[in-house]
Formats: C-alpha cells, sequence, structure tokens
C-alpha cells in the first residue's frame, strides 16, 4: 500500500482502470450476464474452457459481451494438476490470442481449494512461454512470494472457497501476505457481499474478482453496481488515510464545560 | 472412418476437413480451439487439416466462468 490507493492499477504490464474483476459463470442469461458486468465497470473478465457440446447448443452466456471492450483472462477451472493447467492454457490462448491465464489447480472437489505444489508447477512452465499468470492460491504468504518469483504478474489469494460467500476467512494470513507481496494482490473467491470486498481493499488488497455473489444475486446488475460502489469507497478510504483504532473509547465531544461541578 | 471428437466416436466421410467438420458441428471456427492428436492447430490451418482413421480431436470453446 505504498502507492497511492487511487492510482490505476498496473498488471503485467497494462494498466487497468477497474480494480473489480467479474466472473461470467452461473448468470441466468447472457443479456442479465452483460448487464452486470457493463454495472460493475469491470475492464477484466473471466470465462472458461470447455469441450464444445456436440449434442446442443450449449453454454452461449458469452455471446451478448461486447468482446471488444474487455480484457478477457481465461481460467484453468477444472485442471487437477500441473499438466492440465498449461493444457488448458494453451488452448486458451489458441482460443483467443490472449497470453492471460488465470491459473486455477484444484483437485480437490468439495472446497475447490487450489494446489500450491501443482500451481506453482504450472506457473513456471507457463511464464516460460511467455503467459501472463495471476495464479489463484490459498492465503499462504510464502507461495505467494515463490510465484512472485518465477514471474507471474500477480498473485489471487481466496478469501474463503469458491462461490461459499463467506469473506475473509483469513484475514490476519491475508493481511500478511499483502504486507509480504512483490505482485499486485487480488482477492479471489467467496467475497460474498461488497462489505467483504470492501474489507480486502481497505486491508491493502490492489483488486477482488467477483462472480458467485453477483451472478446469483437476484438482481445481478444491482449487486454489480453494489460491489463497485464498495470498491470505490474501500480505496477512497485508504487514500484518505484511516485513522487509527483503539480498544477504549476516545471521546468526540469536549471532556470540559459539563453541567456539573468540575473535577 | 471413425474419429474421436471429445472423447465421443464419430463417423466421418472420406476427406473431410477440419474446417467441414467444425461446419457440421455448427462451431465459428473464431471461437474454438482444436487439439489434434495431442498438439494444438493454429486457427489458419484448420481448411486444410484433412482428417484422417481414429484421429483424436477435442474441440474447446469459451464458456462463463469466474
Amino acid at each position: 500500500m505504498t502507492v497511492s490507493s487511487l492510482s490505476p492499477l498496473v498488471v503485467g504490464g497494462v494498466t487497468l482502470r477497474s480494480r473489480l474483476f467479474l466472473g461470467t459463470g452461473k448468470f441466468p442469461s447472457p443479456g442479465v450476464m452483460a448487464a452486470a458486468v457493463e454495472a460493475s465497470g469491470a475492464e477484466l473478465v473471466t470465462v472458461a474452457v470447455r469441450r464444445l457440446s456436440l449434442t446442443g447448443p450449449g453454454d452461449d452466456m458469452l455471446s451478448a459481451l461486447d468482446w471488444t471492450r474487455y480484457r478477457l483472462l481465461p481460467n484453468t477451472s477444472g485442471a487437477r494438476d500441473a499438466d492440465e493447467a498449461v493444457r488448458v492454457a494453451r488452448l486458451a490462448r489458441a482460443a483467443c490470442g490472449t497470453t492471460w491465464v488465470k491459473l486455477e489447480v484444484t483437485p480437490d472437489p468439495n472446497y475447490l481449494l487450489p494446489d500450491g505444489v501443482e500451481t506453482l508447477k504450472a506457473a513456471e512452465r507457463l511464464v516460460k512461454e511467455g503467459f501472463t499468470v495471476l495464479p489463484y492460491i490459498n492465503v499462504d504468504p510464502v507461495l505467494a512470494r515463490r510465484l512472485a518469483e518465477v514471474g507471474c504478474a500477480t498473485v489471487m489469494p481466496l478469501a474463503s472457497p469458491i462461490g461459499s460467500n463467506r469473506g475473509l476467512q483469513a484475514r490476519d494470513l491475508l493481511g500478511i501476505l499483502i504486507e509480504q507481496a512483490t505482485v499486485p494482490v487480488v482477492v479471489d473467491a467467496g467475497l460474498g457481499m461488497p462489505s467483504h470486498a470492501a474489507e480486502a481493499i481497505e486491508l491493502g488488497a490492489d483488486a477482488v474478482l467477483v462472480n458467485t455473489a453477483i451472478a446469483v444475486a437476484e438482481d445481478p446488475a444491482l449487486m454489480a453496481r453494489a460491489f463497485k460502489a464498495a470498491v470505490e469507497a474501500a480505496l477512497m478510504a485508504r487514500a484518505a488515510g484511516p485513522a487509527g483504532s483503539s480498544r477504549t473509547a476516545r471521546a468526540s465531544s469536549p471532556l470540559t464545560g459539563f453541567l456539573r461541578a468540575e473535577a | 472412418m471413425e474419429v474421436t471428437v471429445n472423447g465421443t466416436q464419430r463417423h466421418l466421410a472420406e476427406g473431410q476437413t477440419l474446417a467441414d467438420l467444425l461446419a457440421e458441428l455448427g462451431a465459428a471456427p473464431e471461437h474454438v480451439a482444436v487439439e489434434h492428436n495431442g498438439a494444438i492447430l493454429d486457427r489458419a490451418d484448420f481448411p486444410g487439416l484433412v482428417l484422417r482413421p481414429a484421429d483424436r480431436l477435442e474441440i474447446v470453446r469459451f464458456v462463463g466462468g469466474g
């Protein structure tokens, strides 16, 4: 948190005006998704790579989005080890030409927690192949440093498990990770309400990535606006220089001139 | 002839190209990536790639995801 909190975020040499990244999964329709992306002000939008359906129309969720206005961030979701992640990243690059990839290696289907060992292996290979790598990780400050050392553009620690909407479950560790990070920190996964996103940014995170909380809301566009406002509020608060906290009261009103005899 | 497309056996006419197959599947070439016998192809190679018996193809596209 050494630079001005209101300055643009630079990732992999690219300046991003919005510090809210959006996922495109789980929306009820392409139109609703496009409206939510628009309302969020996001520039960076994640997508997944899947087999083309041979039997039906398949997923057309991305059909309503104007791709000239957004930067695509393909993920490697579904990958269970480094080999699978590298394969998906290469296919994503072949499909759209971007060298950006959100590296996800999640062998555990229950909690979808990231495998740090495989993630580091895949990151090393992808960086060597010229990818801009944004790895999804557990809140592990040491792993975050290792990933930065091999050339990752950011680290993306989770708030809580993907889609769980439980907010920052490892707040203190996240603070350490942010304090020690040498690349931008994007808090990803589990941000269920705008207050969670604001908390992450206030703690010093450079950006947040939100999907489920917006996509599954009754009014996704309105929720997207709420997250945008929360991120902006937290950035302004950081720039404003927050007052310190204390365990005991510090009176806001004068402690003199009471309607009784002064001691 | 038989080829494997996305893990499923599929019958194709002899001489069919990858571009023909994509058209048959209703897939716009600019929206997919293709792995042919384990190697990822350049899009420019789709029209000229004549498929052969027992070829393995993985055809992927982007979908909504976080």
